[in-house]
């Protein structure tokens, strides 16, 4: 799927097939358990951010310009050397779904068997989420907020007149 | 958009369903799979969905911008008064379990539905503003 | 079992090289944040992998499960995917005031206008 969206020039399409792409991983997340997350992946990625680049690519323009073979081959050769060098690497990371590795081990043995007594709640995603990292979220909640500002500075008020440079629209 | 029967319709339908799970998802986020991120999502998604089948004009009068700047901010700053109670009752900033006096973890629990009302008010008023820049910038 | 258990690492790196490919080969500024999107991906899907114990279930407390998979990787990404689409939604943006200024939003066409604009 990233594949096609590399080659396709039509961005219209790229964005629908980014679209499909964030679906599949959702439901990869409730493969690996994950279900919080795939929900969120499910209703932001396939959803919203979809929506969102549609938008953009309503006020822009809608296909990409073809380039020459040269200036990809550079690219593809430092994107092939780092991924073998991340290959090599994974020789030394500890193998999928191993219930010894180290991840497992610290803090989170903690919030699993306590968190019920503490809080009082069944899913501990949640617990975790809004009470042990409340400091964490609070900050993601502002950095949402601030992006927001952001884009409401950027691109919320009128639009100004065009200043004398030609517009393609 | 305005000539197409179907999805208008269909959009009818769906709307208050679609809002309605938003805060089913929203309140139940502690039982099951959920939370303030998701609803807060869901909920925007259902104004965009409006948003693009019945057009801007209808959409701004139905949730107009200036609520939505109340809303990004009213989130943050029910989450951070979340947080304040906690010192003002005697703890420490974010520890909800203070709440309640006599059990804990129904203050943990109470913080918590709190905290996520918060984080869901932000994200629905953020996408649905980030999505009436995009549009309104479009005409 | 030795091999296949990094199989998960590798999806994660080729999803990874996809994304890192589109970022810098294309000049488009849409397909370079399509591109970064893709790379967020892949490393949320390196997270949750890690998470993962076989035979586990999710991380909501019943009496009948006994090994859960691991939350905290899915609190990091569920907080992650939010703020992602949020800084996307934020970098689209300012690809919009690129185009109203300079008229394209290929890379090279912009520098190409900025270096005649300043001799």
């Amino acid at each position: 799927m990233a594949v096609a969206a590399i080659r396709l020039r039509d961005l219209f399409a790229v964005v629908m097939l980014f679209g499909i792409y964030s679906f599949v991983s959702a439901s990869l997340f409730v493969v690996l358990d994950a279900v919080d997350v795939a929900f969120t992946e499910a209703s932001v990625g396939a959803g919203v951010s979809t929506v969102f680049m549609l938008g953009a690519l309503a006020l822009t323009a809608s296909k990409e310009k073809p380039k020459s073979a040269r200036k990809t081959l550079l690219p593809l050769l430092a994107v092939t050397v780092t991924g073998l060098a991340l290959v090599y690497g994974t020789w030394d990371i500890p193998a999928y779904g191993d219930p010894a590795n180290p991840i497992h081990h610290h803090l989170v043995q903690r919030f699993i068997e306590d968190s019920p007594e503490e809080i009082g709640i069944p899913n501990i995603v949640t617990s975790v989420l809004a009470s042990y990292r409340g400091y964490d979220t609070l900050g993601e909640t502002t950095v949402v907020f601030t992006a927001a500002i952001g884009v409401l500075l950027l691109i919320g008020g009128a639009r100004r007149p065009p200043s004398g440079q030609d517009d393609a629209r | 958009m305005k000539r197409y029967t179907i999805p208008r319709v269909g959009t009818k339908l769906l709307l208050p369903l679609i809002l309605l799970f938003a805060l089913y998802v929203q309140f139940h986020g502690d039982y099951g799979p959920g939370g303030g991120f998701q609803a807060g999502v869901i909920f925007g998604a259902g104004f965009i969905l409006y948003a693009l089948i019945y057009g801007l004009d209808n959409a701004r009068r139905l949730m107009p911008p200036w609520v939505l700047r109340i809303g990004v901010s009213l989130g943050v700053l029910i989450y951070a008064g979340v947080g304040l109670l906690g010192p003002l009752l005697g703890g420490q900033y974010l520890d909800y379990a203070v709440l309640d006096a006599r059990d804990p973890a129904h203050g943990q629990h109470l913080g918590i539905l709190w905290v996520e009302l918060g984080v869901g008010i932000t994200v629905s008023s953020v996408m649905v503003t980030i999505f009436y820049a995009f549009a309104g910038r479009g005409r | 079992m030795q091999i296949l258990g990094h199989f998960n690492y590798w999806i994660f790196i080729v999803l990874m090289m996809c994304g890192f490919y589109m970022v810098i080969a294309s000049d488009n500024l849409i397909k370079k944040l399509v591109g970064l999107s893709i790379f967020q991906t892949s490393v949320f899907i390196l997270y949750i992998s890690m998470g993962k114990i076989i035979g586990g279930t999710a991380p909501i407390v019943i009496d009948k499960a006994a090994v859960y998979s691991n939350p905290l990787p899915h609190v990091l990404i569920l907080t992650a995917i939010v703020v992602g689409v949020a800084t996307t939604s934020l970098g689209l943006a300012l690809v919009v005031r690129i185009q109203e200024a300079y008229g394209t939003i290929e890379a090279d066409e912009i520098l190409a206008q900025d270096r005649d604009d300043s001799p």
